[in-house]
């Protein structure tokens, strides 16, 4: 009998009761990696993959190859793209207040995650596409999607462009570059890929960007889409959001054995990239050297956004119950707002005091366009849609069977 | 009028669209230089290029999920399951994706496009190659099902299923690919040229998706039949006295409710007829419907002739598919009723 045999159970280096432990997690000095050529081959990409690309160093500082691919960039730019991290946790806050106070049945916060949105949407051009998941509503944000139409799916009212059809966070809005979120996860990561194959062969120009969690990265759907642009080589940027958790599931249960996910690309021949997901600057340089590869037609790429999950899943999770109190706090890469707060002051661009400024600003903005949302129903105060609009949209026409259950509903 | 085979009626049905409409394409498992292992896309690669008729990967979810981001995108891929056993793994991109985005969206992005796979036993393909997963389909709010019978209609729905907004199912009954079968042990099938429907117009022409057919005008009882049972159910009426109306429903969804409640309300009385497996199968859909508003013109209690409540057996797949005796012995029992 062999008793050497044993399976792996994978845990994370921490829970409730003990002190926050990252000490396994290894971060490279920013400044450490070159920029690759945009026909970055998946074998010369493997110290991309197992690293971590960085530009903001501890001082503040914008350092190495990659920080001087984005020196164009000038404080306006990084001012609007602080301001797109201010106005989507300002949104989160508002709406997880909301919630508690039973004016919305569910939200999810993207708190902690903000730099990445925010950073690659920048660099998107109108016609390109993501297919999100239900934590990118930074993708929105910084799209200027009108907070009029987030919240209103939020609250399900009339504001609503999806009619009350969706979970709060499962945003649509074609127009901005976000596709319908699907409540099935990695469904959307080879649909991207199909989008922008689509793009390839009706030659619009445009490029598809797939996201998905690290959690999902398990699902089939994950190794379709790599599998279809290994094969097919189509615009696509495959994002993978690695935030550590997966509900209460800690990442490794996903990652299984392997070293990064990232790395996972380079066996279906696609480069990648792995990227702190929470340096702003590291963002957009990443985001505009992968846009501008695929737009070029050097196929597929996959970036990991390393970042961390600082809120619970949901408002039905209970992060406590799985992971020390202030894990958040002990997270090395720090919060992406004030990194790129700090660059910012360092480099004379911001102050203190405009930053407490802008916040108020901010707060008085979403605040209003809130009041002015919640005016048309709230979970609270509901004004319902007519049940009849459920039965529209389900086909181009309304098909005889469903005329028949509308009237006998007795719409 | 050319003659042809459902298998060249649906290639000409590709043809024809892959010559009017730019934005369609053609992909799946050995469908691009081979032309399908049923040959139903030979030729149509070398025609129009691998940009529009083109292989995949074995992956049946991605051959869909692919699907579905090219039809958001403004495209209309036609694509094909190998056979309908094979679709499960795409379930997920079918039903939860494909058949959902327009309404999820609020007509945001819309998903028009068409899933072809063989369906049905008679090939000597055992459990694996002889599945009927319509009901599976039916229950999807947001699909269309369509399985057609003939040649003619072949052609004509699958244009129309190219052309439609909305995601279909289109099942091909594969015994019928080379010809009508009648459905005897010993017979073999016969040929569509000897067959009227085997004549095809060229060019385009479409059948409206929801519209069944009457294959045989009759007075006595209703038989409701679709795919190969169509004309299993003919050569069953053929082999007894009765003057049975078969309808081919052709759409299973949306279904043809006027056409069936006419018939039933004229007959009073309804047999239904599929390959499927009895328990939840489609029959049980339409005898429901039935039962609801035509019950006072019935004569005699709805019966059904389905395939067993067993996975498909090799070796004995002519006791398990309806023939036409079993269909008789039907036919028989609901006309001896008062």
């Amino acid at each position: 009998m062999n008793t050497a045999v044993r399976l792996n159970y994978s845990h994370p280096p921490a829970r409730p009761d003990d002190l926050p432990d990252f000490s396994r997690i290894a971060i490279p000095e920013a400044g450490k990696y070159d920029v690759p050529p945009l026909d970055l081959k998946a074998d010369a990409s493997r110290h991309y993959a197992e690293g971590l690309i960085r530009i903001m160093d501890s001082e503040s500082r914008a350092v190495g190859p990659w920080a001087e691919r984005i020196e164009d960039v000038n404080p306006d730019q990084l001012r609007l793209g602080l301001r797109d991290m201010l106005r989507m946790r300002t949104v989160d806050k508002r709406l997880l207040n909301a919630q508690r106070q039973g004016k919305t049945s569910f939200y999810m916060q993207g708190i902690g995650e903000e730099a990445i949105g925010c950073g690659f949407q920048r660099q998107l051009q109108r016609g390109d596409m993501n297919f999100p998941t239900y934590r990118q509503q930074s993708l929105l944000v910084a799209a200027d999607y009108p907070l009029e139409n987030l919240m209103g799916q939020i609250y399900c009212n009339h504001a609503d462009p999806i009619q009350g059809r969706q979970l709060p966070n499962m945003h649509s809005a074609r127009d901005f570059g976000y596709f319908t979120i699907s409540g099935n996860l990695g469904t959307q990561f080879v649909q991207s890929v199909g989008w922008a194959m689509a793009c390839a062969l009706r030659k619009c120009g445009k490029i598809a960007a797939g996201w998905i969690g690290d959690g999902a990265t398990a699902t089939n759907d994950f190794h379709s889409g790599m599998l279809s642009a290994s094969v097919y080589q189509p615009p696509v940027i495959l994002n993978v959001v690695n935030n550590q958790w997966a509900i209460s599931t800690y990442t490794a249960v996903a990652s299984g054995a392997g070293k990064t996910y990232a790395t996972r690309a380079l066996g279906y021949g696609i480069p990648a990239l792995r990227v702190d997901g929470n340096d702003y600057l590291a963002v957009l340089a990443v985001s505009r050297w992968a846009i501008e590869r695929a737009r070029s037609g050097f196929g597929p790429v996959l970036i990991e956004w390393f970042t961390y999950r600082v809120a619970a899943h949901s408002t039905s999770d209970d992060p406590s119950a799985y992971r020390p109190k202030d894990e958040a706090k002990a997270w090395p890469l720090g919060d992406p707002i004030e990194r790129l707060k700090s660059y910012l002051i360092r480099h004379g661009d911001w102050s203190e005091e405009r930053h407490v400024q802008a916040e108020a600003e901010i707060l008085e903005e979403v605040i209003q366009i809130q009041k002015a949302v919640e005016a048309q129903g709230t979970f609270v105060n509901p004004k319902p849609f007519s049940p009849s609009a459920f039965f529209r949209g389900v086909y181009a026409d309304l098909p005889e069977h469903l005329r028949r259950q509308r009237q006998e509903m007795g719409y | 009028m050319p003659t042809m085979t459902m298998i060249e009626a649906l290639r000409d049905a590709m043809d024809v669209m892959l010559g009017k409409d730019p934005n369609v394409i053609i992909f799946g498992e050995d469908v691009g230089y081979f032309g399908g292992v049923f040959r139903c896309t030979s030729g149509l690669q070398a025609k129009y290029g691998e940009e529009r008729v083109f292989d995949t990967p074995i992956n049946e979810s991605a051959i869909v999920g692919l699907a579905v981001g090219m039809a958001a995108q403004g495209m209309k891929p036609c694509v094909e399951i190998q056979f309908a056993d094979y679709v499960y793994p795409a379930y997920d991109q079918i039903t939860q994706e494909a058949a959902r985005i327009r309404h999820r969206s609020n007509e945001q992005f819309t998903c028009p496009l068409v899933i072809r796979m063989p369906t049905g036993g008679g090939i000597f393909g055992g459990q694996t190659h002889s599945q009927s997963p319509e009901a599976l389909f039916t229950h999807v709010a947001g699909l269309k099902v369509v399985i057609p019978s003939t040649p003619y209609d072949a052609k004509g729905l699958l244009i129309s299923a190219i052309e439609d907004p909305d995601p279909i199912v289109f099942l091909e009954p594969k015994r019928l690919y080379n010809g009508p079968f009648y459905g005897n042990h010993s017979g073999s099938s016969v040929g569509w040229s000897s067959h009227p429907a085997g004549n095809v117009p060229e060019g385009h022409y479409s059948i409206e998706i929801g519209k069944a057919v009457v294959r045989r005008p009759g007075t006595d009882i209703t038989i409701l039949a679709y795919g190969t049972m169509v004309f299993v159910a003919e050569a069953a009426v053929r082999a007894t006295e009765i003057d049975a109306e078969i309808i081919d429903l052709r759409s299973l969804l949306p279904l043809d409710l006027e056409a069936i409640e006419a018939s039933v309300r004229k007959t009073g009385r309804c047999l239904v007829v599929h390959e499927a497996t009895r328990t939840s199968g489609f029959g049980a859909e339409v005898i429901a419907e039935i039962q609801q508003t035509c019950f006072w013109h019935l004569k005699a209690p709805i019966l059904r002739v389905t395939g067993w409540d067993t996975p498909y057996p090799l070796a004995q797949e002519w006791d398990y598919f309806p023939s036409p005796e079993r269909i008789a012995r039907a036919i028989t029992k609901t006309m001896e009723e008062a």
